[in-house]
């Protein structure tokens, strides 16, 4: 991959490579400006980014000519409603293609908890119904946020109306029907923040990523606010993953494209504590499935680190040799070597909230 | 015709010129005034068109009390200030 964007509190920016390595490419979009989430669609160079002003509320713009302009567009809006904490849109957390069979299709993961369809680029937005309307929502509640968000959206690559969310905090939520319908699963995971008889209630987890293997995709890697969880039923079923060294904390997590049972890592101490265990930033890679997990630093900061890398700002390409990876202190590194060496792009940008390869 | 006024902070993100609308009620001269910029509208209100939480309304130098249904009234000449609220930044 050429490109990396960069979504910071600030502002988007733009790295690209060529034969000297990585380069900031030009200034920043939309600079001051706090851009949440960031999609360059593989089906045809779109890009669309989320904007979540301090002021003004979300908005939502697109690229059709790879950032060189950008257009505003409609954000997802809830319904309209008389109750007094009616919702309104807080975040837009995450933009995700729709199939390769669905042309102009993507979704967007938002909080307070709506998904929303559009099929027209972003023209228009659909709030799903049925999810929005699970009976399940009075219990569903916010993870650093006032309200549930979703934050991973999956849409399985062999059956685009098979779907799977991650939301923070109701646990994971499965479609077969393109969204007509859907059940929570996760079962397996448990959340030692609720009471011992809700710990295993898949509506309570804190799922803060699900990541499905591009070439595998029943193999699902998570990493909860509570350990790291593998599933290899596409989420239905998740077993732990245990001890994982030097924590199994953390809020990314990066699946491998072809390789199932590889996937990366990165960790920070516990919830509560949310930097580097002993100050010292590593990523973790496995290898075997979960079995096993190898200390990957070389190239990372050899004094002592704060840095935290936050749920979307930790890729990989479509190879698996690439990865990117940027965190809240506002360092990016990437690793040509499949996580073996790291090599640090900035150490000077905003905090980071979500990274792209195109 | 009151005359709604916006904070140069909104001018990079939107055209935000006076604009002339008429109403009784804070709700009707913003919502007419802003009927042909709806993205515009949506600096000012959110979803359920309630005035954004960091967002003040001031009519002739006095901050509005109704954020929610905007029925604080207006008097026809009125002018009437979007400004962004310190909070919120």
């Amino acid at each position: 991959m050429e490109n990396l964007h960069v979504a910071t509190r600030k502002g988007l920016f733009r790295f690209t490579r060529n034969g000297k390595g990585w380069e900031q490419a030009g200034a920043p979009a939309f600079l001051a400006e706090p851009v949440t989430a960031v999609l360059d669609d593989p089906r045809d160079g779109t890009i669309y980014i989320g904007i979540q002003h301090g002021h003004f509320g979300c908005k939502f713009h697109r690229s059709t000519d790879r950032g060189a302009t950008w257009q505003e567009l409609p954000t997802p809006a809830y319904a309209k409603s008389d109750a007094p904490d009616a919702p309104s849109l807080e975040m837009i957390w995450t933009i995700a293609p729709g199939g390769a069979d669905q042309p102009g299709t993507i979704w967007a993961g938002t909080i307070p908890g709506g998904l929303f369809r559009s099929d027209d680029r972003g023209e228009n937005w659909v709030l799903n119904e049925a999810l929005w309307n699970q009976p399940s929502r009075p219990e569903w509640f916010g993870g650093g946020y006032d309200h549930a968000g979703i934050h991973s959206i999956i849409v399985d690559p062999r059956d685009s109306a098979r779907m799977l969310l991650g939301i923070s905090c109701a646990g994971s939520w499965l479609t077969t029907d393109g969204g007509e319908s859907w059940q929570v699963v996760g079962n397996g995971m448990m959340a030692e923040y609720l009471p011992p008889e809700k710990a295993a209630d898949p509506v309570g987890q804190d799922p803060h990523l699900l990541h499905a293997s591009a070439a595998h995709p029943d193999r699902v890697w998570c990493q909860h606010h509570c350990g790291i969880y593998v599933s290899s039923d596409f989420g239905g079923t998740f077993t732990e993953v245990k001890d994982v060294k030097p924590s199994n904390f953390g809020f990314a997590v990066v699946a491998h494209p072809t390789l199932p049972d590889t996937a990366w890592f990165a960790p920070a101490v516990k919830d509560e504590c949310r930097v580097p265990v002993d100050g010292r930033l590593v990523v973790t890679r496995t290898d075997d499935g979960g079995k096993t997990f190898r200390t990957l630093s070389e190239g990372l900061p050899k004094g002592t680190s704060y840095d935290l890398i936050y749920r979307h700002a930790f890729v990989g390409d479509g190879t698996g040799r690439q990865l990117a990876m940027g965190s809240t202190t506002g360092n990016l590194w990437v690793s040509d070597d499949e996580g073996e060496k790291w090599a640090q792009l900035s150490a000077n940008l905003p905090p980071i909230a979500a990274l792209a390869f195109a | 015709m009151a005359t709604i006024r916006f904070t140069a902070n909104l001018a990079k993100h939107r055209e935000t010129r006076a604009i002339d609308a008429a109403g009784d009620t804070v709700r009707g001269v913003v919502e007419a005034g802003l009927a042909d910029d709806p993205l515009l509208r949506g600096y000012v209100l959110d979803d359920q068109d309630r005035l954004r939480k960091h967002v003040n309304i001031f009519i002739d130098g006095a901050m509005i009390a109704d954020r929610l249904r905007l029925s604080d009234p207006v008097a026809p000449d009125a002018d009437i200030y979007v400004m962004q609220a310190l909070s919120g930044g």
